[in-house]
C-alpha cells in the first residue's frame, strides 16, 4: 500500500508526532517545519521505492532530524550523514527511537505541540490559523480561504502568532500534572474553536470550512487517544460528533438554515451519533461533569429522539441547569427557559426571560425566544414588538425570515 | 473450520481518510463481502467505533474499569463476543459476569460497533 492516497493519509497521521518531537529536539518551531517538511519529501521520494516503514512518525522524526543536522554540517564543511536510502530497512534505527518516543513523552510532545498553538497569549483567530497549519498541515492558502482573506494577510497573521509564542517561551521541560491538565484545557477551547469556525459556516462557505469539523475531530479523537480517562475530553469530543452528524440536515436546498425542529432526522449521520452516544457513556461513568460534557448531553438528548415531539425537554432542562450552575450565563439561562416552556409551559419560562432583558437587549434570540413565549401567553401585541426588535437584529435572511413568519401567524 | 479474519491498521492512518476515501474501501470490501456471503461462506462482519470509545475490563477479584483499549502485549487476543447491551453500564456488568466465570488474568476490551452483519456462514 504505497499509493499516493495512503502515503497523504500515512504523513497527516504522523504529522503531530513527528512534528511535535522535532520541536522538542530542535526547540524552534520554524527549524521543526523546515526539518519535517524535508522529511516529508524524502519519504514521498522513498516509500513509493522502498515501502512504507512500520512507524511512519518513527521514520519522519529519524530522517527530519538526520536532515537538519546534514544540513548543518555541510554548512561546517563535514562529512555527510548517511543518505535515507540506506535506512530503508528501518528495523535496526527505528526500534530504539520508537521506543523512546513511546509512552509520556510522545504524549507530551503532542500536547506541546498543540498548546504552542493554542497558547492563550494568542487571540483567538490566531490560535485557529496556527492550529491549522502547524498540527493539521493545512496550507496557507487553504486556510486563507477558509477564512476569506488573502493568502499574504494569513501569512502575516500566521508570522505574527509564531513570534508571539516565541515569546511567550514555552518550557520543553516535561511538565507537572497542573500545567498538564492546564495545557488540556486550552487545546480542547481551540479545538472547539476550529469546530465552530466549519459548524457555523452557511453553505456558500461549507467548501472551503467544512473541512475544519473534520479536522478539530480528528485531532479531539487525537487528543483523547493521549488522555483516555479525561471525561471533558470525551464531552468536547461527543459534542463535536453528534453537532457534526447533523450537517446534511442543517440548510435546505436553497441554503436556508433549518431549525433543529423542522431537520430531516433520517439525515443525520448514525455512526457519527453512536460514538458520540458511546463516549458520553464513558464520560458519565466518572462522575465528573464538565461544560463540555453537558452540552454533549443535551445534543445527545436531541439525537435520541426519533422525531422533535419526542424530545425530553424535561432532560434538557435539568442539563441547562446543571450548565448554569458551573458556567453561569445570561445565554444558557435564555436556552433553559426555551426548555422550560417545553417541558412546563410559556409561564415559568417568560419568569425566567424577563431578568435577562439587560444583559440581552442586543442579542436576536433573546427577543425572538421572548416574542414566542408572549406569543403563547395570547400577549399579542407585546409579542409583535419582541419579535420586531428580533427582526432588527437578525444576522441572516433565514433568522429574519423565520420571525416574520411568526409576525404573521399572529394575525392582523 | 471457520476463521477469523482479525483486522489490524493504524489509526492515524485511518482516521485521516477522508470520508470519500472511507466510503471507497467500504465498498470496495464490500464486493469481498459479497463474493463470500453468495458462496455461503461469510460469518459476522463487524467494524468497530475507534479506539477512543473502548473501555477495558481487568479480570481479577474486584474487576478494574479503565478508560481506553487493551493496550498490553503480554497477552495476546484469544476470543470475542458480540453482545447486545443498553449502556456502557450493562457491557461492563456483562464483562465482569465473563471475568467471574474465566477465572484467569487477563482482561476484555469492551467495543462498541459502527457495522455489523450478521452473516449466515456456519449457522
Amino acid at each position: 500500500m504505497t499509493d499516493p492516497a495512503w502515503i497523504h493519509a500515512a504523513l497527516t497521521g504522523a504529522r503531530p508526532q513527528a512534528l511535535g518531537a522535532l520541536l522538542r529536539y530542535f526547540r524552534d518551531l520554524d527549524t521543526a517545519e523546515e526539518a519535517y517538511q524535508d522529511a516529508c519529501l524524502r519519504a514521498l521520494k522513498s516509500w513509493p521505492v522502498n515501502g512504507p516503514p512500520r512507524d511512519p512518525a518513527a521514520w519522519l522524526i529519524l530522517v527530519g532530524r538526520n536532515a537538519a543536522l546534514d544540513g548543518v554540517r555541510r554548512r561546517s564543511r563535514q562529512t555527510a550523514l548517511p543518505d535515507e536510502t540506506a535506512l530503508s530497512d528501518l528495523e535496526d534505527a527505528e526500534a530504539p527511537l520508537a521506543e523512546r518516543l513511546d509512552g509520556s513523552q510522545y504524549r507530551d510532545d503532542v500536547l506541546r505541540l498543540m498548546f504552542v498553538c493554542c497558547h492563550p497569549d494568542l487571540p483567538a483567530t490566531q490560535q485557529i490559523a496556527l492550529a491549522l497549519r502547524i498540527v493539521s498541515g493545512l496550507s496557507v492558502k487553504q486556510i486563507a480561504r477558509a477564512f476569506l482573506v488573502g493568502e499574504a494577510a494569513m501569512e502575516q497573521r500566521i508570522t505574527r502568532a509564531k513570534a508571539r509564542v516565541a515569546a511567550a517561551g514555552v518550557p520543553f521541560e516535561t511538565p507537572g500534572a497542573v500545567e498538564r491538565a492546564e495545557r488540556v484545557g486550552a487545546v480542547a477551547a481551540t479545538l472547539y474553536l476550529v469546530f465552530n469556525e466549519g459548524y457555523g459556516a452557511d453553505p456558500a462557505a461549507a467548501e472551503a470550512r467544512g473541512p475544519l469539523c473534520e479536522e478539530a475531530i480528528r485531532l479531539a479523537r487525537l487528543l483523547l487517544r493521549l488522555f483516555p480517562a479525561e471525561p471533558e475530553i470525551m464531552g468536547l469530543t461527543a459534542l463535536m460528533l453528534i453537532q457534526h452528524a447533523r450537517r446534511a440536515a442543517r440548510f435546505d436546498a436553497d441554503g436556508q438554515t433549518v431549525l433543529l425542529e423542522d431537520q430531516d432526522r433520517t439525515l443525520w449521520d448514525p455512526k457519527l451519533i453512536a460514538e458520540g452516544l458511546a463516549l458520553i457513556d464513558k464520560a458519565v461513568r466518572h462522575r465528573r461533569p464538565g461544560p463540555y460534557q453537558l452540552q454533549a448531553a443535551i445534543a445527545a438528548t436531541h439525537a435520541r429522539a426519533p422525531r422533535f415531539e419526542d424530545t425530553d425537554w424535561a432532560g434538557i432542562e435539568r442539563l441547562y441547569a446543571a450548565l448554569e450552575r458551573l458556567q453561569p450565563s445570561p445565554v444558557v439561562t435564555l436556552n433553559r427557559a426555551a426548555a422550560l416552556s417545553k417541558a412546563e409551559g410559556a409561564e415559568p419560562a417568560l419568569a425566567l426571560v424577563e431578568p435577562l432583558e439587560k444583559a440581552l437587549s442586543g442579542y436576536f434570540y433573546f427577543h425572538g425566544v421572548r416574542g414566542a413565549l408572549l406569543k403563547q401567553l395570547g400577549r399579542r401585541a407585546e409579542a409583535r414588538q419582541a419579535f420586531n426588535r428580533a427582526v432588527a437584529l437578525a444576522g441572516t435572511a433565514a433568522e429574519a425570515a423565520h420571525i416574520r413568519a411568526e409576525i404573521d401567524r399572529l394575525g392582523a | 473450520m471457520l476463521y477469523a479474519v482479525l483486522c489490524y491498521d493504524s489509526e492515524d492512518v485511518v482516521g485521516a481518510w477522508t470520508k470519500e476515501q472511507d466510503d471507497a474501501v467500504m465498498v470496495s470490501l464490500g464486493e469481498v463481502q459479497e463474493r463470500l456471503a453468495a458462496q455461503g461462506r461469510l460469518g459476522p462482519v463487524a467494524r468497530l467505533l475507534p479506539t477512543t470509545a473502548a473501555t477495558t475490563v481487568r479480570k481479577g477479584r474486584e474487576p478494574l474499569v479503565l478508560d481506553g483499549p487493551f493496550a498490553e502485549t503480554k497477552e495476546q487476543l484469544l476470543g470475542f463476543y458480540v453482545v447486545d447491551c443498553d449502556s456502557l453500564e450493562q457491557a461492563v456488568e456483562t464483562a465482569k459476569d465473563l471475568a467471574r466465570a474465566s477465572g484467569s488474568a487477563g482482561a476484555f476490551e469492551l467495543r462498541p460497533l459502527r457495522y455489523y452483519k450478521a452473516g449466515s456462514a456456519g449457522a
